[in-house]
């Protein structure tokens, strides 16, 4: 097997700068291997849409270099088109036509397009056949735009928020049919800001911020990075400053929160402490770190950055690695050590 | 556009799905049916003032010859500048972009709908022409094909241009009048070209349509010096030239962000 076999989708030190000088993408590189599912996960602005479309080929990038296939998907348009499906992130559709004929025009321009009755009934759009796309629900019109990215059996799909503007319903019905497309070998590249999407359906994913991949990984990897948390409330007159020194606790009145990476040393360590002075933790509640954690902190840095202004502390490479600062609960408040990029991390080639 | 190929089964499948938005676009279809007929009736009472050498007959070739114009530039020209523009602001040619045809199919597909209601109405003006009014059928039909078809060509191409400069569907109506105007009056359509003072004459001799215009007359009547109908020919290349090039240069696929 060659690597071509293996990868099918690859971005190397890609950039994508907009007139106007403001550059969405500023140099990111992952891989993506045959039957992967990969999530680029983002907020608002992080530069996802930006960079699927480079991945599919509907701009060339201003620097670095994409291969789908080993191809250029923006100079080899025509090889590269009839093995990928796309789902943009905001339909397409003439608004006068049905869904029928949307599909009938779609099928009209796809090699080897499936049966329009088909591709409706993995959709769920059946019933809504005649309908005109402008009385369609934005869900009904995600899932014609679904439709219409599996219409040719595409071996790479672009999902560009699939399942924006969809009920819960409908998300499930998506993840399902992702989870049904994986099973036949598709390889599925999606963008969200659900983290739950990403939880649920990634093999590896991305976060994106600010044009950058700050953390990549499997999404346990990518938790395994964001220290776990332990919150409790101490009885009025107990001092925090008589917690255990090592436990590293910041404390807010009588409230305490403590971050750590050693979740069940930190915890038994705590607990033998207010055994040993008598004292009872109310609401005592210990957990890992969820991917929703981790991508809040990235938010939250950014808020913060925007807020203050600091870019200086951007990104420093060995944050994030180093349990010192992970651990200690300053380090959740300073815009430095969140952002901070591991290449062990995000190297994931 | 890296491919010049054109499938037409794509083709079809695009030109399909815009004659069915043209059909329900009830404004763009009455423009397309109605106005020529409204302008072939202005066309022959502005002709009837000049005192055109060959009386009636001239007359009437003159009014069908710019009808053919006419239905050039509204049904082909300000029709496909609306359309390229509510499909791109639909986001449309996006989503065509994101799939197998490429970018010349995706711009040739639309216009198929105008290209065959066009070459329909030529055909009546032609038909109709010969039955009601005393002209002669066309004298060089081959000849009137043939520029019609570049008139088809040269028109779609400058709708695409024309769409990049289109904000939304509403202001087409006044992106497309520089052309408009300068056809009907200045291509030998409302005004006669030979009626006109030489120094003007010889200026709207280059006008984009001009050429076609006079292939179209030279084809009706069976007139014409070869020296003529070639520069007539290599005036509408040379705007076809620096349509294709401007349309590759300014085309947007996408609405502004």
């Amino acid at each position: 097997m060659t690597d071509t076999d293996r990868t099918v989708i690859e971005a190397e030190g890609l950039r994508r700068g907009y007139a106007g000088g403001f550059e969405a993408v500023r140099g990111i590189s992952f891989s993506v291997a045959r039957g992967e599912v990969f999530a680029l996960l983002g907020t608002n602005g992080a530069g996802k849409t930006s960079t699927v479309e480079l991945l599919e080929g509907l701009a060339a990038p201003s620097g670095g270099q994409v291969r789908v296939f080993g191809l250029d998907p923006y100079r080899q348009r025509s090889a590269v088109r009839p093995r990928t499906g796309v789902m943009l992130q905001e339909g397409g559709f003439p608004s006068d036509l049905s869904v029928a004929e949307t599909v009938r025009m779609w099928g009209g321009v796809t090699t080897g397009a499936r049966p329009a009755a088909e591709v409706l009934a993995l959709v769920g759009l059946t019933a809504r056949a005649s309908v005109r796309v402008k009385q369609l629900s934005g869900g009904e019109r995600r899932r014609l735009d679904l439709a219409l990215a599996l219409l040719g059996r595409p071996e790479v799909l672009f999902l560009d928020e699939p399942t924006t503007g969809m009920d819960p319903e409908g998300r499930r019905d998506t993840w399902e049919l992702v989870r049904r497309l994986q099973a036949q070998g598709t390889t599925v590249l999606l963008t969200t800001h659900y983290l739950e999407e990403a939880e649920q359906l990634a093999d590896r994913l991305a976060i994106l911020h600010e044009g950058e991949i700050v953390l990549a990984g499997t999404p346990a990897e990518v938790t395994a990075t964001r220290p776990a948390r332990i919150r409790f409330t101490l009885p009025a007159g107990v001092d925090p400053a008589r917690l255990p020194l090592s436990l590293r606790a910041a404390a807010e009145g009588q409230r305490v929160e403590i971050r750590t990476d050693r979740l069940q040393g930190s915890l038994s360590e705590l607990l033998r402490w207010a055994d040993e002075y008598g004292i009872e933790l109310a609401g005592l509640d210990a957990r890992s770190a969820s991917l929703e954690e981790a991508f809040l902190e990235i938010a939250q840095q950014r808020r913060d950055h925007d807020g203050l202004g600091s870019a200086g502390s951007l990104g420093s490479p060995d944050s994030l690695g180093s349990p010192d600062s992970l651990g200690s609960p300053d380090s959740l408040s300073s815009p430095g050590s969140l952002g901070g990029r591991d290449d062990r991390m995000a190297g994931t080639r | 556009m890296n491919t010049l190929t054109l499938k037409p089964s794509r083709l079809f499948a695009l030109g399909r799905s815009e004659l069915t938005l043209l059909v329900r676009n009830r404004a763009a279809l009455s423009l397309a049916l109605l106005m020529p007929l409204a302008m072939v009736f202005g066309l022959k009472a502005s002709l009837s003032q000049y005192d055109l050498e060959g009386g009636a007959a001239a007359v009437g070739e003159a009014t069908l010859t710019g009808g053919i114009g006419m239905v050039l530039i509204l049904v082909v020209y300000m029709n496909l500048v609306s359309a390229y523009v509510a499909r791109r602001e639909e986001l449309v040619l996006k989503r065509l972009r994101t799939g197998e045809a490429n970018d010349l199919e995706i711009l040739a597909g639309s216009t198929l709908p105008s290209g065959v209601l066009a070459l329909t109405q030529v055909a009546v003006l032609v038909a109709a022409g010969a039955a009601t009014m005393d002209v002669r059928t066309p004298q060089n039909p081959v000849l009137l094909l043939a520029a019609v078809l570049a008139g088809f060509v040269l028109l779609a191409a400058m709708a695409a241009a024309t769409s990049s400069f289109t904000r939304n569907v509403e202001s087409a109506g006044l992106t497309t009048l520089p052309l408009f105007l300068a056809s009907i009056v200045g291509s030998g359509m409302f005004v006669p070209i030979e009626m006109m003072p030489e120094a003007v004459a010889s200026v709207c001799e280059l006008l984009p349509l001009s050429g076609v215009m006079e292939l179209v007359r030279a084809g009706w009547t069976g007139t014409g010096e070869a020296y003529d109908l070639m520069g007539a020919a290599l005036t509408t290349l040379a705007w076809m030239v620096i349509t294709v090039f401007a349309v590759q240069r300014w085309f947007r696929w996408e609405p502004r962000r």
